[in-house]
């Protein structure tokens, strides 16, 4: 997983509250069986419109997206995460994300900031007015920051539990984390009851 | 201070506890099915990793699965290749698979707790997020994503943050037609899909305890609508005879130990909940969805909601884009709907008592002129079993299509969908935007309101049947 310190780019405003996984990346995208490649079934139902704000080309490469609330509810497709990355997302602003689609998210290092709905409001504002506004996801200081065009910022403190941050921070690949804990893990099985259910009887 | 039952069988997972980090839980099973594994076992490839338990894992083909022809090749290539690659991983990796044409293939959520795998005080993962339908037997069950479906493979635990619990408590009878479909479908209506976000459910009370295990599986199946990753249900008599004698059910002596673990896994009278919500069941009718999510559902005998009514700007707006994707307008009677299709499957409402229920509205009637009606079992043991009851014939004499067990119209991903602007009144779990197919219109119900509504092809209840064009109407089995 690559690292995430911080990450300045254009944010895309996309007010739509309950944006569920199959909007994100339909059903039929998941029949691949590669992480790749699902940069054009992003959002794909609504990408056929030319209004869509992600065809809009004032919007072309923006990094950040910022959605209403209830990002990610529905299916426990990853492969939502990686069609936003494929994309070019590098960070998802909303007041509120699904659990799976963010545990996802996070495992792949695509930060998904929870901020409150009226700072969410003030950031679709200011990309809305300017889509040449910035915006900084800061994961050391825990801050996103943006430009308004009258020239004020807007600066917020998001919260993200100092576990998955520093592993974030370093791109630590959890697998590897876990198995550092082996003698617990045998410690366990050994102590397992032999009633409990198995798949293959010897 | 007591533990609530979530607790009970979270803290019985403990492998490690460290201050400042996820609690590292031990997983029972793991099932695992075509669509989300292919990039996990890719994973253990390209970092030299095995299986780590294949004792406690388990792999079956059911969302990309055709429900007709199934002894032929698969026609839409990327389907088949999502197949082929699910079986030369287990293949390669030793994972016991059943594949498409054997006997004990079916969708994934219906296969485990049918074997007897899915039990009292275990914690099971699959790459779905409706894993937590095994929640109602006192499972800890939850949907995980592809990077999890490695970590488990590769370490038979997962890092997890413990979440908060949350009590609905449905007291009392359910009215005659009610089932659990419609119950779930009040509360997510209730609660809303973000509603249960963060926590663990727990169904209880006296309602909930009086339904059949196939009745506890389609509550628990759909707590991820209401935006919890599980929702469970305390194991009791109900649960232990379900799986007394299953394949993989304890026996003798482990039988005696495991009953008697399983009895404690209940919460305990001084144990708080994070939230609670409590349900009427007495003041519950049949509920439909008039909307794209499914919080978006209302008594049957009530009308399309008027988006200028909800205070929320964000739910008004999602109701008025709900009504134009449904193609609905403000005020219509529910029951006006007319409906092209209608599908009858899925691990919501896919098992034994859901076909008996439908069949039982259908004996001696017809599915209306022009409308479609698709049967899917959950499962090819489900299948069987309704064949021996005969049920298959009742379905195809009344107009109905008897297909092969599989996900079939719960999402557009086999040929089994909705075309564009069709209208379905299905028994499944989601009606999202195109999930049935692209845009298609989806209408969730229960069992007998879809029987209900093939036979008068428009969204009706067991109550608006008449006698007349029926043979005996025998009692809602499933409740
Ligand atoms: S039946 Fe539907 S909800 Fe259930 S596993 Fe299949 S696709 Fe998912």
């Amino acid at each position: 997983m690559e690292a995430f310190t911080t990450h300045t780019g254009r944010a895309v405003p996309l007010r739509r509250s309950n944006v569920d996984t199959d909007q994100i990346i339909p059903a039929h995208w998941l029949k691949k069986v590669t992480r790749d490649g699902f940069e054009d079934g992003l959002f794909e139902a609504w990408r056929k419109d030319p209004e869509f704000v992600l065809n809009r080309p004032e919007y072309a490469g923006a990094t950040v997206l910022v959605a209403g609330p209830d990002f990610g509810t529905g299916s426990s497709r990853e492969h939502a995460v990686w069609a936003l990355q494929n994309f070019g997302f590098k960070a998802v602003i909303s007041s509120r994300f699904a659990d799976i689609f963010r545990g996802n998210s996070l495992k792949n290092g695509l930060l998904t900031v929870v901020l409150e709905q009226p700072v969410v409001d003030a950031l679709w504002k200011i990309t809305e007015s300017d889509p040449t506004a910035e915006v900084s996801v800061d994961l050391e200081q825990r801050q996103v920051r943006a430009a308004s065009p009258d020239g004020a910022t807007l600066t917020a403190d998001f919260e993200l539990d100092e576990n998955a941050r520093w592993r974030l921070l370093n791109g630590l690949d959890d697998i590897s984390l876990t198995l550092q804990n082996e003698a617990e893990i045998a410690a366990y099985e050994a102590a397992r009851p032999s009633f409990k259910p198995r798949t293959i009887t010897a | 201070m007591g533990r609530t039952l979530a607790e009970k069988v979270w803290d019985d997972h403990v492998v490690r506890r460290a201050e400042g980090e996820p609690d590292l839980l031990f997983i029972d099973l793991h099932l695992l099915h075509e669509v989300t594994s292919p990039q996990a076992f890719d994973g253990l490839r390209m970092s030299d990793r095995k299986v780590r338990r294949l004792d406690l894992t388990i792999a079956t083909e059911d969302h990309n699965t055709p429900t007709l022809d199934i002894d032929k090749p698969i026609a839409d290539p990327v389907s088949r290749v999502q197949l082929e690659t699910l079986r030369k991983n287990c293949a390669d990796f030793g994972v016991r698979l059943h594949p498409l044409g054997d006997v004990e293939q079916g969708v994934v959520h219906v296969v485990g707790p049918q074997l007897g795998l899915t039990q009292p005080g275990t914690t099971v993962v699959c790459g779905d997020s409706h894993t937590s339908t095994h929640g109602a037997f006192g499972a800890l069950a939850f949907g995980i994503g592809t990077s999890q479906v490695e970590h488990v493979l590769a370490t038979q635990t997962l890092p997890l943050a413990r979440p908060k619990t949350m009590a609905i408590t449905v007291e009392g009878e359910l009215p005659a037609d009610v089932t659990a479909k419609d119950l779930i479908l009040a509360i997510i209506a209730r609660i809303g899909t973000g509603g249960g976000q963060g926590y663990i459910l727990e169904y209880r009370g006296s309602a909930i305890e009086k339904l059949s295990m196939e009745a506890r599986m389609t509550i628990c199946n759909m707590s991820i609508e209401a935006g919890a990753r599980a929702g469970m249900i305390a194991p009791d008599a109900t649960t232990f005879d379900y799986l007394k004698g299953r394949d993989h059910a304890p026996e003798g002596a482990d039988w005696d130990a495991a009953v008697a673990y399983w009895r404690t896994l209940r919460t305990d009278d001084d144990a708080v909940f994070d939230a609670e919500v409590f349900i009427e069941a007495a003041e519950l009718a049949p509920f439909v969805t008039w909307g794209t999510n499914p919080g978006q559902g209302a008594p049957l005998s009530s009308h399309v909601p008027d988006p200028a009514s909800y205070e929320d700007a964000s739910e008004r707006h999602a109701a008025e884009k709900a009504l134009e994707y449904m193609g609905l307008t403000a005020g219509q009677a529910l029951r006006d709907i007319r409906v092209d299709t209608v599908f009858v499957g899925s691990c919501t409402n896919g098992r034994i008592e859901d076909l008996r229920s439908a069949a039982s509205l259908l004996d001696g009637r017809k599915v209306a002129d022009g409308v479609r009606m698709l049967v899917v079992p959950g499962s090819v043991r489900v299948a069987l079993q309704a064949v021996a009851e005969g049920l298959d014939k009742v379905f195809t004499a009344a107009g109905a299509e008897w297909r092969h067990a599989g996900c079939s119209m719960c999402l557009g991903m086999n040929p089994d969908q909705l075309a564009p602007g069709e209208r379905s009144a299905s028994t499944s779990n989601r009606n999202f935007e195109g999930r049935q197919g692209k845009g298609g219109r989806t209408h969730l119900v229960s069992p007998q309101v879809a029987a209900a509504t093939a036979v008068l092809g428009h969204l009706a209840s067991p109550a608006d049947l008449s006698d007349t064009d029926a043979g005996a109407r025998t009692p809602a089995g499933a409740r």
